[in-house]
């Protein structure tokens, strides 16, 4: 769907990563190619700029998909990941945020898309990342009395004991209904 | 899923979407598959369309029989169940379940196709077009339901991409996307199929997307039975051992199959360190799996983008200045499975 009040370049991935690259220079850490899109890591300081000259002038107006992930044992620890859809041209990136875990915070987005309320939310609720401008950032998922971030990788696995009859009356103890 | 092996794992994609469980398998079998670089037999791929077509057409009934019985129109609600519980048997007639399938595995299908099978979708194929037009000779220009649904829920297409709608509620609103024609999977290309759109982006022509694209489903489905019938009986999964267990035959008879099945059931496949995100058009809308692989047996992270969760996002912005009565309407609209929401 072509706006005609929008003019959009076309632009091949390598391209556009050239003309990324000279607008914001060392913003973009680092690029690859997967399985035919583009894939940039970029200073979160500057995703606001990068994110908002993707969307007003590469057509960018599809944000498909965001979602964190925690690198346990990684510096940055915390990552976020946008992937973005170009509906008129058909053109896909995928944009990548480190957040350190002393500071686990990323721009937010909403401003420019939307759709990222309740995504942003999300991660928030599993990750403990928090999004700057995001005015209603709260759980979305989970109860609001819940303890930590489940989806955080340092967070053990809820497992249940299983009662023996060496253990059955300390598991007991906490469990009246299951001595009937 | 993260404490899973990736073959494990399928079984838990089902249970989000459970209206469409052959749609998340296929997703998440399709990112895996990505990020392996795994081949598919040409058999699996097509069993895959013509199943999760179906799928998208089961899915639209109950989709299509809540919405009439939100609005109190009880009687399509017993007809698209009649239908859906045809389509079911073929799900329990290839996989043994009717809705917890688990039947597409990273590299092909879990058990061949039985012979039953091509005869039971043609009867099936046969009836669904007659059966569609019943539907809509109830409901098309019923005045009761046109007086519910048109001009109700409004969202123009601006707004809706930039909501993030997807599937049936996106293109009602006059935008063509559609994942299996701008980035197709699993041999979309090859079929001839048309993408309804809508013009208004209301309640009435999300009803009449949906419709018309039950009736394209049928029209994909009848090319892949064609193809299934000439390619005949054969492997439905792939040759590479590493990802996929060797035949129970040849177990028996080869020491390199024993070590293989009992690897693979035991620890499980290691995909290479990477990432891969990739995304389906699932019966309501844009579905997206991003698996993250540490290089061990297990994943290090999937996530997937949940269509239910971010269509209603929109809900406020199609809600407001309308009736409370509206909002009934405009929820069974969006078609969002909670199962998904939350996943």
């Amino acid at each position: 769907m072509l706006r005609p009040e929008q003019l959009i370049d076309i632009m091949t991935n390598s391209d556009l990563l050239r003309a990324l690259q000279e607008r914001f220079g060392a913003t973009i850490l680092d690029s690859s190619d997967q399985y035919g899109e583009l894939q940039l890591h970029i200073r979160r300081e500057e995703l606001p700029d990068v994110a908002r000259l993707l969307h007003d002038s590469h057509g960018f107006d599809y944000l498909e998909n965001l979602c964190g992930v925690d690198y346990l044992g990684r510096e940055p620890r915390f990552e976020v990941v946008y992937h973005l859809l170009a509906i008129a041209t058909n053109q896909r990136l995928c944009l990548k945020v480190g957040a350190p875990e002393q500071d686990a915070r990323v721009p937010s987005l909403i401003a420019l898309w939307p759709t990222a309320t309740y995504q942003e939310r999300e991660v928030y609720d599993l990750f403990g990342i928090t999004f700057d401008g995001h005015e209603h950032i709260t759980r979305i998922l989970l109860p609001d009395d819940w303890v930590g971030h489940p989806l955080r990788k340092d967070v053990p696995l809820g497992d249940e004991e299983i009662a023996f009859t060496f253990n059955q009356e300390r598991i007991y103890a906490h469990k009246p209904f299951a001595q009937e | 899923m993260e404490s899973k092996t990736y073959q494990k794992a399928v079984v838990l994609t089902d249970r989000m979407d459970y209206l469409a469980p052959l749609s998340n398998n296929l997703c998440y079998a399709l990112a895996v598959e990505q990020l392996m670089g795994v081949k598919v037999p040409e058999r699996a791929e097509i069993a895959r369309v013509l199943l999760t077509e179906l799928q998208r057409i089961s899915s639209h009934l109950v989709w299509l029989g809540t919405h009439a019985l939100d609005l109190a129109a009880m009687s399509v609600f017993l007809y698209a169940f009649r239908e859906r519980e045809q389509i079911l048997d073929v799900f329990e007639l290839v996989s043994g379940a009717r809705m917890m399938t688990s039947y597409f595995r990273i590299g092909g299908l879990a058990y061949p196709l039985p012979t039953e099978f091509l005869p039971t979708v043609q009867t099936l194929l046969d009836t669904l077009p007659g059966r569609i037009d019943e539907y809509e000779d109830l409901l098309t220009n019923n005045p009761l339901w046109l007086e519910r649904t048109v001009g109700v829920g409004v969202i123009d297409g601006p707004a809706a991409v930039a909501y993030g709608l997807s599937g049936a509620n996106l293109r009602a609103s006059g935008v063509a996307l559609d994942i299996r024609k701008t980035k197709p999977y699993s041999g979309y290309e090859t079929y001839q199929f048309d993408i309804p759109i809508g013009t208004r982006g209301d309640i009435y022509d999300r009803y009449r997307v949906r419709v018309a694209e039950m009736r394209q489903s049928v029209r994909i489905a009848q090319q892949a039975h064609e193809r299934l019938s000439a390619l005949g009986p054969g492997p439905v999964t792939t040759a590479n051992r590493k990802v996929a267990p060797p035949p129970k035959s040849e177990i028996t008879e080869s020491m390199e199959s024993l070590i293989h099945h009992f690897k693979l059931w035991t620890e499980g496949f290691k995909p290479p360190r990477g990432d891969s995100y990739l995304s389906i058009e699932s019966p309501r809308g844009i579905l997206g799996c991003y698996v993250v692989s540490d290089g061990g047996p297990k994943p290090w992270r999937v996530h997937f983008r949940a269509p239910s969760f971010i269509n209603l996002q929109a809900l406020p912005h199609m809600a407001k200045g309308r009736l409370v009565a509206d909002l009934v309407a405009l929820i069974a609209s969006l078609d969002p499975v909670l199962g998904e929401v939350d996943r």
